[in-house]
């Protein structure tokens, strides 16, 4: 721990009992987020991928834990950085790897690249590249969802970053005025782009902004898929019973290039040796360990998980190369509903 | 304007009150619209046109927001996406400037970027504030920059029927459309159209006839152009006056086909001249009608600098009739002597009111 906001004084442990079945679930989410990022960086030198790309790799717990409460009518909003969370809530495979090829059968038709991820049928309502402009989206959300009364809740994902954003206090005062069902999950991986936290915002505790817009806050370790998951089902339940917002504040690490595919240690923004830290502390080893102990789970089971993975993103790789691009004739269509 | 037929139950209202029951006709039609924004519940209801709504409708329908434009305009936009259709209020056009990021980049995008699977059917009430010293930061009439973006619809009401058909036409449209209302429009009288009548957001409306110049105005601006236009037909110059009423998506066929025939061209905007409404609606006239030209195409618009507060500067800040009949003397080579009687008319006739406030002959019926 070199930064006094890797892990603030109120950090709480906020597991709950999760059987087997569950945790196996969350294994599986999560190396799958991984081995699909995986394959993104690996395929990406090849130039078929023709947009930029922020991959989550190390931040796997946060996305998977919170959306493994979340029912599929339920809503999310997400940034930049969204593969983790469109995979997590259910978003299409195909239609997310097609998108990033620019392909006609993406999920926005390749109109949108890696930063535009949406999948309406698995509440993946939107992703915006703009720093904290997602967050009043996921509010909107939840006031929709108050109108309707759908008993849907909204989850918003962003990062440290967008805590310097106006918009992100603008949603959260608004929020808790309206006594909103959201859930604002904030991923802190110390850095905007190659800029360190350090010289972006003074040394204090995230989670007490909840406390200056009148809710509750959870501060958990962003690398424990128990804990975000924990935490996560208690706000949620907090949401649905009509009590209003409540902020996540989940520590975490990005551990490749702020956009693209590779390590950046060499760079020197990272100070020596927190990558290695933080790459010890990997949310998916750290969960697979503890069921190996317990015999949850075997090395015959990883590999079957492994395997069924590896198919399902082959597949995908395939789809989309064979895929069709936008005709160049719709490049004007849809421009008003 | 004696090219609308008084339909059956029309009746005389003013535009602020035209919009009000436009959005209490909304409101009942549809259970999605609401009405949100600051100042929509107080007791001065937004110049009068949200007054009584939360009564009728109940608190989840009619919305208070906090002083965070941004964040209440994205709020929006996710409610929009999630089925609803809010109508977003701004006392001041220049208050959603801090909201321009969601308007931009999320609204206007959405449906395009989502390959028209996204809808994001929003409502945006602007208001410009113009005369008692509203100054620098609370009279800008910043269409040009909302029309800029492709994805957005932007119309400028200039009488009471298009306050309330415009409206109703936004709130049943599917994407976000911004409504630019000028203050002072807000107290033209003029009949409007019984029950749920929604005006399509489309084209230009011709208001008078004529053979020597086409004019096209803006909001506010049309007001004054009709005094002069009227002026100025007393001296036989007859003018093809057109409210060009939706700004984008902009369609200036009715105006290329007037500048074929009167060969002539003056655009008068409530905004700034320079990159301006006017400059638009020149560049696709020109190109449309080019070999017609008799004299190069003119505009009138707000001058270089920003709005002064006092009146004594606001006076010399603004055009009016007596400007608009000038440059339109100019245009069709009026004598002089004609065209400085015209302008001394114009010019007397506002002499017994300040400046800085909406001068009685503009409250219509128009």
């Amino acid at each position: 721990m070199s930064s006094p906001h890797e892990m603030a004084p109120r950090a709480t442990m906020m597991q709950t009992v999760v059987g087997p079945d569950e945790r196996l679930a969350l294994l599986t989410a999560m190396i799958r987020v991984r081995r699909i990022e995986e394959r993104i960086a690996k395929e990406y030198p090849r130039g078929q991928m023709r947009c930029p790309v922020h991959l989550s790799i190390g931040q796997e717990a946060a996305a998977v834990g919170a959306c493994a409460v979340l029912r599929r009518h339920d809503k999310i909003t997400s940034t930049h950085r969204c593969h983790a969370h469109y995979l997590a809530k259910g978003g299409d495979l195909q239609a997310m790897i097609a998108e990033l090829h620019g392909r006609a059968s993406g999920c926005c038709g390749g109109r949108g690249g890696s930063m535009h991820l949406f999948d309406d049928d698995a509440g993946v309502v939107a992703s915006v590249p703009i720093v904290g402009g997602n967050v009043p989206l996921g509010v909107g959300l939840a006031l929709a969802a108050k109108q309707r009364r759908d008993g849907s809740v909204a989850a918003v994902f962003f990062g440290d970053g967008a805590l310097e954003e106006g918009v992100v206090h603008e949603s959260a005062n608004l929020a808790a005025t309206l006594r909103l069902p959201v859930v604002f999950v904030l991923e802190n991986n110390l850095y905007s782009v190659y800029t360190r936290l350090e010289q972006r915002q003074p040394p204090r505790s995230m989670s007490r902004f909840a406390d200056a817009h009148g809710m509750p806050a959870m501060e958990i370790d962003g690398n424990d898929v128990l804990s975000v998951r924990g935490a996560m089902l208690h706000a949620v339940t907090r949401a649905r019973r009509g009590d209003g917002p409540s902020l996540l504040v989940a520590h975490t690490y990005r551990q490749l290039e702020h956009c693209g595919p590779a390590d950046d240690d060499h760079l020197g923004y990272r100070p020596a040796g927190e990558l290695s830290r933080w790459a010890a502390r990997c949310p998916i080893q750290r969960l697979c360990n503890e069921m190996l102990e317990h015999d949850e789970i075997d090395e015959s089971a990883l590999d079957t998980i492994e395997a069924t993975i590896a198919r399902e993103i082959d597949e995908a790789f395939v789809a989309a190369l064979a895929a069709p691009f936008p005709a160049a004739h719709t490049i004007a269509e849809a421009i008003h509903a | 304007m004696p090219e609308l037929a008084r339909a059956e139950g029309a009746r005389i209202t003013s535009a602020a009150d035209a919009i009000r029951e436009a959005t209490e006709l909304a409101m009942a039609q549809d259970e999605c619209v609401f009405v949100m924004g600051e100042g929509v519940t107080d007791p001065k209801g937004v110049f009068g046109t949200t007054l009584g709504l939360r009564e009728r409708f109940g608190e989840d329908r009619v919305l208070e927001m906090p002083v965070a434009e941004n964040g209440w305009t994205g709020a929006a936009i996710g409610a929009a996406l999630a089925g609803q259709r809010p109508i977003l209020v701004h006392q001041r056009v220049e208050f959603t400037l801090l909201a321009m990021e969601q308007l931009v980049n999320n609204a206007a995008k959405m449906h395009y970027v989502s390959g028209g699977k996204h809808r994001v059917p929003i409502t945006i009430r602007l208001i410009v504030g113009r005369g008692w010293g509203q100054g620098p930061a609370h009279s800008q009439s910043l269409e040009a920059l909302f029309a800029h973006v492709p994805g957005l619809k932007v119309v400028m009401p200039a009488c009471a029927r298009d306050a309330k058909g415009l409206l109703l036409g936004a709130v049943a449209d599917d994407g976000p459309v911004v409504i630019i209302e000028h203050r002072w429009v807000h107290y033209a009288q003029g009949e409007i159209d019984p029950g749920w009548a929604p005006l399509p957001l489309q084209g230009p409306r011709k208001l008078t006839s004529g053979d020597d110049v086409t004019v096209v105005a803006t909001s506010y601006m049309t007001l004054e152009c009709q005094q002069a236009v009227a002026a100025l037909a007393d001296a036989g110059v007859g003018v093809e006056l057109f409210d060009l009423r939706v700004l984008r998506p902009l369609g200036v066929e009715a105006i290329v086909q007037s500048v074929r025939k009167t060969g002539r061209l003056l655009t008068v905007d409530t905004g700034h001249a320079s990159y301006g409404i006017g400059a638009e609606v020149i560049a696709r006239t020109v190109a449309g009608a080019f070999d017609d030209l008799r004299a190069a195409p003119q505009r009138i618009g707000l001058p270089e600098h920003p709005t002064p507060s006092s009146a004594a500067l606001s006076q010399h800040y603004y055009p009016r009739s007596p400007q608009v009949a000038a440059r339109i003397a100019e245009l069709v080579g009026l004598p002089a002597g004609t065209r400085d009687a015209i302008v001394a008319r114009l010019a007397h006739s506002r002499e017994d009111q300040p400046l800085d406030i909406p001068h009685p002959s503009f409250k219509g019926p128009f």
